[in-house]
């Protein structure tokens, strides 16, 4: 920040060109993780939710009708029922008690009017991965823009836009790409900005004779001073992606999940939800007890045994009527990269103990 | 000669956004063209940001090697 603290493409001196290429570098990074073959299809955001509203807020107008699924975060579901009630028609397709999605069911539920199916890839309450190849299949064998919300498997799971058949990605920086938080990005594949109103407009450093929006990549959707700063550890997180290889860090995590919802399967009084199989999730694992509530063991494993979880809802109330946990909700553990085989087995050793002692309790 | 006349003389190469002028740049890099990041010529465009100069003896070399890579506006002699 001390030596390339100037705005990028504002200004043809070299600390400008020298901002300009951080975020060229760090779409290059994504473009290739991503496996995206013109790097500038990529814009800039400040989280995943930022894109997703540009996504949905973007492609939908009153009288159009919107797909999307039972298992989908706040970020997908609140501008979704926000649009609904000014007139865009919308489809929740149940998922399974297991988080899973059925791609028929959204074959079934297009119409003359779909204009966006909007899936995650992956639950973030129970870590399910949902079939998108298969819905991306399906959305482009009708012409429907299909969005995917990322946020949860972006740097720990192979994403591939073309064998996906991806039209908008949606991912944030701060959770497997080993970014900074206020970092995030939306692919958008050509020819779907035609359709895609920008969330903000203003000044670009492009086109400057024009009081009008710019219509093309990235300019169109990245109005005002960039995030520099936070792009530039964008770029090493995903760098550091790179290096390590998605598939090998995916080989880790699905190890440490089984790991982990093994061990958890195997204490009374504990249930597990979603799917119990680590190859169809990600490195998440959402758990009960009958005696205890989820605020309550998330207080005692941080207070006594230093270990760090999620209570509730997560931020996805229609995710856990699906999954039949609202409305007390669930403890999420989640594993990364970094966490070893020693840290679960003191995870599972802890709750094993909360779990004894409330039935004693109890 | 044609190419001695043309010794000193330039042509630039407009893209519609900064980030395309530095994808190009890197590109020019790579094939080892000499080259230089100026700030756009006002008389050829109201931007505010960066073009990149070449000598006019490569234009054609600088057409190839940006062709399909990435969107040019346009190609202005200086």
């Amino acid at each position: 920040m001390r030596s390339i603290g100037a705005n990028p493409g504002r200004s043809g001196h070299q600390l400008s060109i020298e901002a300009g290429r951080i975020l060229i570098e760090a779409r290059e990074a994504l473009a290739e993780l991503f496996g995206i073959d013109d790097p500038l299809r990529i814009c800039f955001t400040r989280n995943a939710t930022e894109s997703l509203n540009i996504a949905i807020n973007g492609m939908l107008q009153p009288g159009d009708h919107c797909i999307t699924t039972s298992m989908e975060h706040n970020s997908v579901m609140r501008p979704l029922r926000a649009l609904e009630k000014k007139g865009v028609e919308l489809t929740i397709i149940p998922c399974s008690l297991q988080g899973e999605l059925n791609p028929r069911e959204i074959e079934k539920a297009i119409q003359k009017n779909t204009r966006l199916i909007v899936t995650t890839h992956a639950s973030n309450i129970v870590g399910t991965l949902m079939a998108v190849a298969e819905v991306g299949e399906i959305a482009r064998a009708h012409g429907i823009p299909y969005c995917i919300d990322a946020a949860q498997t972006a740097g720990a799971y192979p994403i591939d836009v073309d064998a996906m058949k991806i039209d908008l990605l949606a991912f944030t920086g701060h959770k497997s790409l080993y970014g900074p938080q206020g970092t995030g990005g939306l692919y958008i594949r050509e020819g779907v900005e035609e359709k895609l109103e920008p969330l903000m407009r203003g000044g670009t450093g492009s086109r400057s004779e024009s009081q009008e929006q710019p219509d093309f990549m990235p300019d169109k959707y990245e109005s005002g001073t960039p995030n520099t700063v936070g792009i530039a550890g964008l770029g090493a997180g995903v760098r550091f992606c790179r290096a390590q290889g998605v598939a090998h860090i995916r080989a880790k995590e699905e190890g440490l999940t089984r790991m982990l919802i093994e061990g958890l399967q195997g204490i009374p009084g504990v249930l597990v939800h979603g799917c119990g199989d680590a190859t169809r999730q990600v490195a998440i694992c959402s758990f009960t007890m009958s005696d205890l509530s989820p605020s309550e063991i998330t207080m005692e494993l941080d207070e006594e045994f230093g270990i760090m979880s999620r209570p509730g809802l997560h931020c996805a109330p229609a995710a856990h009527q699906t999954v039949g946990t609202s409305p007390q909700g669930t403890v999420r553990l989640s594993a990364g990269y970094f966490t070893t085989e020693e840290e679960i087995a003191v995870a599972i050793e802890a709750v094993r103990k909360i779990a004894a002692r409330s039935h004693k309790e109890g | 000669m044609v190419k001695d006349k043309q010794a000193n003389s330039y042509g630039v190469v407009l893209f519609h956004s900064t980030s395309g002028a530095l994808m190009a740049e890197k590109l020019l890099k790579k094939e080892g063209i000499e080259y230089k990041l100026i700030p756009v010529p006002r008389h050829l465009s109201s931007d505010c940001g960066v073009c990149i100069r070449f000598s006019s003896q490569d234009e054609s070399l600088v057409r190839k090697i940006l062709a399909d890579k990435v969107e040019v506006q346009s190609f202005c002699t200086l």
